[in-house]
């Protein structure tokens, strides 16, 4: 921006004033815009008023009518479109959280055998994140879901892993647990002990800063996460019971149904996004110059101390912002869905309910606010944290 | 006086230097290392030969029915049988070298270009990116000057592909720009007009602006406007690819010194003059691989026109698999549609990396 110290004084005509050209410019560029919308607007209403439809969203409380394949909360047909919009943005952050979850955990061990010394494992990670980020999400979407979901047997001939987990044409079958009454003993223990952990590393954090004394907090941590857990079940008897998934008849009965649609879905999303998650974290480990290794070694720090206190807070600093663009990019990608009909807010509410209703500008401006928010709700929540990690330079 | 004479230096041990030295040092240093790399065969092993036997050695390579493939690995017969339809689509059999004759004469006509010591290569370049696409339109969709009008709901198959991409790229370039030096005014309207623009196209899914296009573009019209389908999807590109070019051009005018726009500003120049030969120039430059890789994420996300119901090079494929003579084959349709799009998106890829290094040399600091 180049931005003048202080404004000339006026000489010669009006017209060659910068500020007074200024203003013109801005009022006309307001005046284009506002009268651009306006003639949309217009527009708009003749053509609404011609086809009969009166916009609002009083249809928000109209009967739905219609089934869905999946829903997080109750639903039946004599449902309102109120809560058919509240299950498609559930089933959307339902598979932006796990395609998040899953690709990150993917796109950090590619990342990290990208830079692997060992030739075979680094060559392996650059081959598969050549493949997956250049092949259209949609397309891997397709080929899970069409490719092999759709050609998979039927449930009698189930593909069995472990004797629990089964998957076949109607989706994957995985076993459920459910609570029984030593389950609120067990929930109470572990919070316990992860609460005894953060006041423990605080307190070893103050002691190592005020004396130098290092304190084991990894070791001390996971013995007590480990050891609360597993006395309470001895005492109190097993929190959870496991249903697995039994065949009756023609279906499976029991158990966790996880319809295909979503299989596929989390599969493209986490396979494809998580390329773009290993080269992020690449260029973010090899940001770090080996000189901060060095130093670090000639401070006398040991390997992993090196790693945890010196290159992995510098990385992360780079690393995160692009990982949050790949995050939503991964939110925005899920609404893909709508092309193999996994019920999201896309496919349930821009497609079957704007079908229905006919209220194209309602269902469209409700849906892309949400993902406006998203979108933007996450951006601000990186710029803040973005401005707290910042390098504060002296 | 007798000479000195060195004793022959000893050969370095057999085991650090040549394959050995080499296999031991990448993959064998430590038992981890070693661990790492057994696993490493083990998964290629498994992976590397059936799809090797799928996909060529029990492949079906000649024939035309589905009656020909017969060995149980892939049959590209099927390929080999659509193949016409997925390049061009439903355009006419007859009329096919005018889609030839447009790539041909872009490769051709932009061939100089990367040719790095052209003399008047501006001038040149300027004149291509005004005539060509009057052609290329004369070419693809005639109707006047004696070639026969072909209705682009004719076009399909990679064209289409390559039309969307090509022209929402062309059509973004010039509004990112604006956008992006709208973003950089002073005057605070203008900057607010431009920021919620790019914010508001950046945060939906190109699929809603798709579906937006479809849908809510022809109540916005007044009543006797009727606008084709491919242009409908055109514009959408357009406006949501201008606002991912407008933040990469912006990144690349925060990349040129403040001192170049004070030097324009003592040499008189006005603002436009001062941006479009002192300040753009450069910018422009520094952002090109930028640019390139949002084209790549663009071929990419042209494959989403599957949802508005234009037959690009994706939706052809799926069509042809879904086609009951052929059912069965969905695996082969997607293998060669993805090895279309990563041939395309691969050679880009690299082509900017090239570029990234070509240019940055200058600029290191």
């Amino acid at each position: 921006m180049q931005k003048r110290a202080s404004a000339p004084p006026s000489r010669g005509s009006i017209l060659t004033d910068p500020k007074i050209r200024g203003w013109v410019f801005q009022v006309l560029a307001v005046l284009t815009v506002a009268g651009f919308g306006w003639y949309l607007f217009q527009n708009t209403q003749t053509n609404l008023a011609q086809r009969g439809i009166t916009s609002g969203f009083a249809f928000l409380n109209n009967t739905a009518g219609f089934g869905i394949l999946q829903s997080l909360i109750e639903y039946t047909e004599t449902d309102t479109y109120a809560r058919v919009f509240v299950i498609g943005l559930l089933n959307t952050l339902l598979v932006s959280f796990l395609g998040i979850v899953f690709a990150t955990i993917l796109g950090f061990i590619i990342g990290i055998a990208r830079l692997s010394p060992n030739w075979l494992i680094s060559r392996l990670a650059a081959v598969y994140i050549e493949i997956f980020r250049n092949i259209p999400p949609l397309l891997q979407i397709f080929f899970w879901y069409f490719a092999v979901l759709r050609a998979m047997p039927s449930p009698r001939q189930s593909i069995v892993f472990f004797d629990t987990v089964f998957l076949n044409i109607r989706g994957l079958y995985l076993p459920a647990p459910s609570a029984t009454g030593a389950y609120p003993a067990f929930i109470a223990s572990v919070v316990i002990a992860v609460i005894v952990c953060i006041v423990i590393s605080r307190w070893a954090r103050a002691l190592r800063e005020a004396t130098g004394q290092p304190f084991p907090v990894l070791v001390t941590c996971i013995s007590l996460l480990v050891a609360m857990p597993a006395f309470t079940i001895v005492v109190f008897g097993n929190p959870f019971v496991w249903t697995l998934p039994e065949l009756r008849g023609f279906n499976f009965v029991g158990g966790m149904a996880i319809i295909p649609e979503l299989v596929a879905l989390t599969f493209a999303l986490t396979l494809y996004t998580a390329a773009f998650i290993a080269e992020n974290v690449r260029s973010g480990i090899q940001a770090v110059s080996h000189g901060q290794t060095e130093a670090a070694r000639s401070l006398g720090l040991r390997p992993g101390h090196t790693l945890r206190l010196v290159i992995i807070p510098q990385a992360l600093r780079v690393i995160i912002p692009p990982l949050t663009s790949q995050y939503l990019n991964l939110a925005k990608n899920s609404s893909l869905a709508a092309a193999i009909g996994y019920p999201d807010l896309v496919s349930l509410f821009a497609g079957t309910v704007l079908n229905q209703t006919g209220q194209a500008i309602e269902t469209i401006a409700i849906t892309m606010s949400v993902y406006l928010a998203i979108s933007l709700s996450i951006s601000m929540i990186m710029n803040w944290y973005n401005k707290r990690i910042a390098l504060v330079e002296r | 006086m007798s000479t000195h004479t060195f004793k022959p230096d000893l050969q370095p041990p057999v085991m650090s230097v040549g394959v050995l030295g080499w296999l031991r040092a990448n993959l064998f240093s430590n038992w981890f290392n070693t661990l790492l790399t057994l696993l490493a065969i083990y998964l290629i092993w498994i992976v590397v030969p059936p799809i090797l036997r799928w996909v060529i050695l029990d492949a079906d390579w000649s024939g035309s029915t589905r009656a020909d493939c017969t060995s149980g690995g892939a049959c590209w017969v099927f390929i080999k049988v659509r193949f016409a339809q997925f390049m061009y689509g439903f355009y006419p059999a007859e009329l096919r070298w005018r889609v030839d004759l447009t790539v041909l004469l872009a490769i051709v006509g932009a061939a100089p270009l990367f040719i790095r010591a052209m003399p008047g290569k501006l001038r040149y370049g300027l004149l291509f990116l005004l005539a060509y696409p009057l052609l290329a339109y004369w070419l693809l969709h005639g109707g006047f000057f004696g070639l026969a009008e072909v209705q682009t709901s004719q076009w399909g198959g990679l064209m289409l592909t390559l039309v969307i991409a090509v022209v929402g790229i062309g059509g973004a370039m010039p509004l990112g720009v604006l956008l992006a030096l709208g973003r950089r005014s002073d005057m605070p309207a203008i900057r607010v007009i431009c920021v919620t623009f790019i914010e508001f196209w950046r945060g939906v899914p190109l699929i809603t602006v798709l579906f937006m296009s479809s849908v809510m573009l022809p109540l916005f019209l007044p009543e006797h406007v009727t606008i084709d389908k491919l242009l409908r999807a055109l514009l959408a590109v357009m406006l949501f690819e201008a606002a991912y070019i407008a933040e990469v051009v912006r990144g690349g005018l925060q990349a040129i010194p403040k001192g170049q726009y004070e030097a324009a500003a003592a040499m008189g120049l006005g603002y436009w003059r001062s941006m479009g030969l002192v300040i753009l120039p450069q910018a422009l430059k520094l952002v090109i691989p930028g640019i390139v890789n949002t084209f790549i994420a663009l071929f990419k996300d042209t494959s989403l026109v599957i949802i508005i119901g234009l037959f690009d090079l994706f939706n052809s494929i799926h069509q042809a698999t879904v086609d009951p003579a052929w059912l069965g084959f969905a695996t082969e349709g997607y293998v060669f549609a993805a090895a279309v799009f990563w041939i395309f998106c691969f050679g880009m890829s690299r082509y900017s990396m090239r570029l990234e290094r070509r240019l940055h040399t200058g600029h290191k600091r």
